[in-house]
């Protein structure tokens, strides 16, 4: 670990300014000081923004919830309209890390979080990432846990959020704040896909901050599951991941959202199973077709070719819970 | 033994040293307060073969608070201790990725580490070769295996038997490398006065470590001490001296000043010693009824160019079961890598995961139960040796058990059970540990206060060793508990067995037992009457160990799993295991039942999760972390209940104590294994068992 200094940002612009000058944010603190530990990230400065005013969860005027960037994940999940209405989000949180890193973890950092690839936390070894133009070792190496979905040449790693997947099914919207102001970003758009420049991970502006992650009044977000595969019972980041939510009136899919964690280096909103689903029957049979459609697109390598069946088998059966739930089946 | 001598041997007590660990009052090797104390931090080779061609100090020096860099160049010259992996910064040959290969000494450990991070080192690498395989060109038959066994064995014509037997079963297994990940991260802090080294290192055996250290520092006995009163685990990784201890006592001598190195949680997966990767084939056969004709067993594994270790992976298969004709083989390939050493059970751990995975198979090849496919090839004398057992309660431990984990209501039918999405199954395998004890010495003191001191340079790592010593000593000088001191982990007081293969408790309760005697018999003398400097005796145990009777001393057990495996995802989760041992007195059954607990969940997070992945091209782990490594965490474990059968064994030593601290491994990922088969269908052959192997397998 090298030398940095801290400071405590006395209001947003402040720490923006900090941050434009090439400080790193402090919040939770849980991933990035383990990067630093590793010398995966050498700040000069780290600029503490958690006793920032944006830890608070309130309604919207459109019906929907502002979930403010320093909510701890722990307060989030316990919310009682989080956990009402987007239970998604709730067990997606509590599906993740300990008990003691979710009190820690905020929102914000938990939306830029880095991948878990071992190559680009060892500083010993090449990364396209860490280090842009130096290879990526992962893609004929130790690659199981690596992706199937939306990877380049140049990069293969996958997000490790487990939020983030819930939110990319509730059609989140990033808010932030930067020197031109408070802006907002859709998840969908929030995070860039690695291609030639997988150094680059998000379209937040240099310094930007941010404050807060709004969702939209959503009905089938109510009738929605979050399902975590890992190699171990809990404490490890997903091998896969669903989230989902689905809507059926008699017998026919109203509405789905899916979601995939540990497939792709961003959250993968799974639109084509999403397309196909729409106003069929909801049976096991819709649902797997769904699920293979989706992964058509999948470009698996040597060690993680697995993903694919436990994919579509993960897909198939949350939506068949989630339809048996309510009692709809077709 | 007269009636006052079982008062505390036998009783559930309570970890004495409990509440000073729990307070933070109890001191590990990194916490004793040392003025002008410095820090070393431990760089690592980036090459997995070559030459250090320079190392740039000067940059490093310059930094603030940096005091040396310790390279191959000017570190102290090191005396011969018959262990080249702790023989560091001696020349420049590079033999593994994550070598030492130099110490940034500075007043702080932050000022160390920032330094360390950037310490320029060039390299003339030269080609590695890290990867195990079946047919490796290197693959050579070593003198003999871990410890001392033979390499190789035969008994009878297992070729013919084979040929000849009605049911046979030819399968490969494999277990890959596993790291010792204890608590407390490997530290020492080291002291000069003058020509005298004192060293606090965390160690299973402080007296192997003060050994070492008068070898490698040429000093005499007396010059050197070493403190080992509190480890925080160890697993075999810290049964010898390994490098914090050795750089600590170099960097003190240089610098003039204390020297405390501690590893960091990457750096220990690197230079602590690790579980060799096996790849084992297990040749069986048998009659129809599941009488066994021959067992072929072979291991194939590595050690590093450095030093040879061979770990015994087939001696179990030399006397578990009877058998017509047998034979064991191990063969090695020096790669480079960091040598294996010891990992809690080496040899019967991986080894018994393929013999008890493979009866499993035999069973269900001759359609007879597992459990009484064991029974039925129970062995009347060590089948090695020829020798009698000692004592042996494996049938015992497999009717206890079946009984516990409801065995009669296992489906003969792999994945006929459904609970739910989860398929449900049963699945046993039999477990093993040599009982043995060592010569050890120990003091024992009558103060003229009334208290008795025992003084032997035990270690406990965790196990309960100091609580359960106390029981023996008390027991023996016929006084409370509460009237005696245990001292240990101090090598001023004499040679004695190290905390390994499950050997600690047996060998010093013998020598607190000679003491005790010793002691009584000196009071007696005086009538009992305690001069001021109170009243000494020391004694040995070799004398008492050499004249013991040839018998074959065993432990046995058998564990059971239940598990459940979700076919759709491969996930699988153990809900309940149950371990029934029989390992000879039990003289604390709070601290054993810890013991076995702790052994069966490391069985579990081995057949689960355990798993280092190497990338050949660097030569090195690419999960050398606990984020990476996965242990099982609290969620998958569920119920474990162990349990022994009552075993009074005068043979294994005076007490008959045969040990445990590594029988509950033994055995715990093949009970799983074949729970999976049994649930799902499902036959992994390959550990850990991951959910990529049940759902495509």
């Amino acid at each position: 670990m090298r030398e940095f200094e801290y400071a405590v940002a006395g209001d947003a612009r402040a720490a923006i300014a900090a941050a434009r000058g090439g400080a790193r944010y402090l919040a939770g603190g849980t991933n990035l000081v383990d990067l630093m530990k590793l010398g995966v990230e050498t700040p000069a400065l780290v600029v503490d923004v958690s006793r920032l005013p944006f830890d608070s969860i309130e309604p919207t005027a459109d019906g929907g919830l502002l979930i403010g960037a320093m909510a701890s994940n722990s307060d989030v999940a316990a919310h009682p309209v989080v956990r009402q209405r987007y239970p998604v989000l709730a067990r997606a949180l509590l599906s993740g890390a300990s008990g003691q890193l979710r009190n820690a973890a905020t929102v914000g950092g938990n939306l830029l979080q880095r991948t878990r690839c071992g190559y680009f936390q060892d500083v010993t070894k090449p990364c396209n990432k860490r280090a842009p133009g130096s290879g990526c070792p992962a893609r004929d190496g130790d690659h199981r846990n690596h992706a199937i979905l939306g990877a380049s040449k140049q990069c293969i790693a996958t997000n490790p959020s487990d939020l983030a997947v819930a939110l990319a099914a509730l059609d989140a919207v990033v808010v932030i704040e930067d020197d031109a102001g408070p802006r907002r970003i859709p998840l969908s758009e929030f995070y860039r896909r690695p291609g030639e420049r997988p150094d680059l991970e998000t379209n937040l502006p240099p310094g930007a901050l941010i404050t807060g992650v709004e969702l939209p009044a959503l009905g089938v977000a109510a009738r929605s599951t979050y399902r975590k595969v890992r190699d171990r019972a809990s404490y490890a980041f997903a091998v896969i991941s669903v989230a989902a939510a689905l809507e059926v009136r008699e017998g026919i899919v109203d509405d789905v959202r899916i979601a995939l964690g540990g497939v792709a280096p961003l959250p993968w909103r799974a639109r084509r199973a999403e397309a196909a689903l729409a106003r069929v029957p909801a049976t096991e049979e819709s649902f797997r077709v769904a699920a293979v459609l989706e992964l058509d697109a999948a470009e698996p390598l040597r060690d993680n070719a697995f993903k694919v069946p436990l994919a579509r088998n993960l897909i198939t059966r949350v939506l068949l819970d989630l339809a048996t739930a309510s009692g709809a089946t077709a | 033994m007269t009636e006052t001598l079982t008062r505390a041997v036998g009783m559930p007590v309570t970890r004495i040293e409990g509440v000073a660990k729990v307070t933070g009052e109890a001191l590990y090797a990194a916490e004793y307060p040392l003025a002008d104390l410095a820090f070393g931090s431990v760089v690592q080779s980036t090459i997995a073969r070559g030459r250090i061609v320079a190392v740039d100090v000067d940059a490093a020096l310059a930094m603030p608070g940096v005091l040396a860099v310790l390279t191959h160049e000017n570190a102290p010259r090191l005396g011969d201790a018959g262990d080249a992996d702790i023989c560091l910064l001696q020349d420049d040959a590079v033999h593994y990725r994550g070598e030492a290969v130099a110490l940034v000494v500075a007043t702080s450990l932050e000022a160390a580490r920032s330094a360390a991070d950037v310490l320029p080192i060039s390299y003339d690498e030269q080609p590695h070769d890290v990867v195990l395989t079946e047919d490796h060109p290197g693959l050579y038959r070593p003198g003999h295996v871990n410890p001392g066994f033979e390499t190789d064995t035969e008994q009878g014509d297992p070729d013919a038997e084979l040929a000849a037997s009605p049911v046979t079963v030819d399968r490969r297994y494999s277990t890959p490398t596993m790291q010792n990940n204890p608590m407390e991260p490997h530290a020492a802090t080291a002291v000069w006065d003058g020509h005298r080294l004192t060293a606090y290192d965390s160690t299973q055996g402080a007296a192997s470590v003060h050994r070492v250290l008068t070898k490698l520092f040429d000093l005499p006995g007396d010059a050197v001490r070493v403190y080992s009163p509190h480890v925080g685990g160890g697993f075999g990784s810290k049964g010898s001296a390994r490098p914090p201890v050795v750089l600590a006592a170099m960097a003190a001598r240089v610098v003039g000043r204390p020297v405390r190195v501690v590893l960091t949680r990457q750096q220990m997966f690197a230079l602590v010693g690790y579980r060799t990767p096996t790849l084992q084939r297990l040749r069986i056969g048998a009659d129809r009824d599941g009488t066994l004709r021959a067992i072929i067993h072979d291991a194939v594994e590595q050690t590093s160019t450095v030093l040879e270790f061979a770990e015994q992976t087939t001696v179990a298969t030399r006397m578990m079961y009877a058998a017509t004709a047998r034979r064991t083989t191990h063969r090695l390939a020096a790669l480079d890598v960091p040598t294996p050493r010891w990992m809690r059970a080496p040899g019967e751990c991986p080894g018994m995961f393929a013999l008890e995975s493979a009866l499993d198979e035999l069973a269900e090849a001759c359609g007879v139960d597992p459990v009484e496919l064991r029974i039925r090839n129970e062995p009347p004398a060590d089948p090695e040796s020829g020798l009698p057992f000692s004592s042996r309660s494996l049938v015992a431990c497999l009717r206890e058990g079946a009984n516990r984990i409801g065995w009669a209501d296992r489906s003969t039918t792999p994945g006929s059970r459904q609970d739910g999405r989860w398929a449900i199954g049963l699945g046993v395998a039999a477990s093993t540990y040599p009982a043995r004890s060592a010569p050890s010495t120990a003091r024992a003191t009558a103060q003229s206060d009334g208290r008795f001191v025992l003084s032997i340079t035990a270690a406990d790592i965790g196990t309960g060793a100091r609580t359960a010593l106390t029981q023996v000593f008390a027991d023996e000088m016929q006084a409370p508990m509460q009237a005696v001191d245990v001292r240990i982990g101090d090598s001023d007081f004499g040679p004695a067995m190290i905390a390994g293969g499950s050997m600690g408790t047996a060998s010093w309760s013998w020598a607190a037992l000679l003491a005790a005697q010793a002691l009584r018999a000196k009071l007696d003398e005086c009538g009992g009457a305690v001069p001021a400097e109170g009243i000494d005796v020391h004694v040995d145990t070799a004398d008492a160990i050499g004249a013991m009777s040839k018998v074959s001393r065993h432990a046995f057990g058998a564990q059971f799993a239940q598990v459940r495996v979700d076919v759709e995802t491969g996930e699988v989760r153990v809900p309940r295991l149950v371990g029934v041992f029989g390992a000879g007195r039990v003289v604390n059954p709070k601290t054993a039942r810890s013991q076995l607990i702790g052994g069966m969940t490391m069985g579990l997070s081995m057949a689960l999760h355990e798993e280092s992945t190497i990338d050949s091209r660097f030569g090195d782990y690419t999960n050398h972390d606990l984020a990476g490594y996965h242990i099982a965490a609290n969620a998958d474990v569920g119920e474990i209940d162990a349990s022994w059968v009552e075993e009074i064994d005068h043979e294994v030593n005076p007490l008959g104590i045969k040990g445990i601290g590594e029988i509950g491994i033994v055995g715990t990922a093949a009970a799983i294994a074949n729970a999976v088969y049994n649930a799902a269908g499902v036959r992994v052959r390959d550990l850990p068992i991951r959910l990529d192997r049940v759902l495509v397998g």
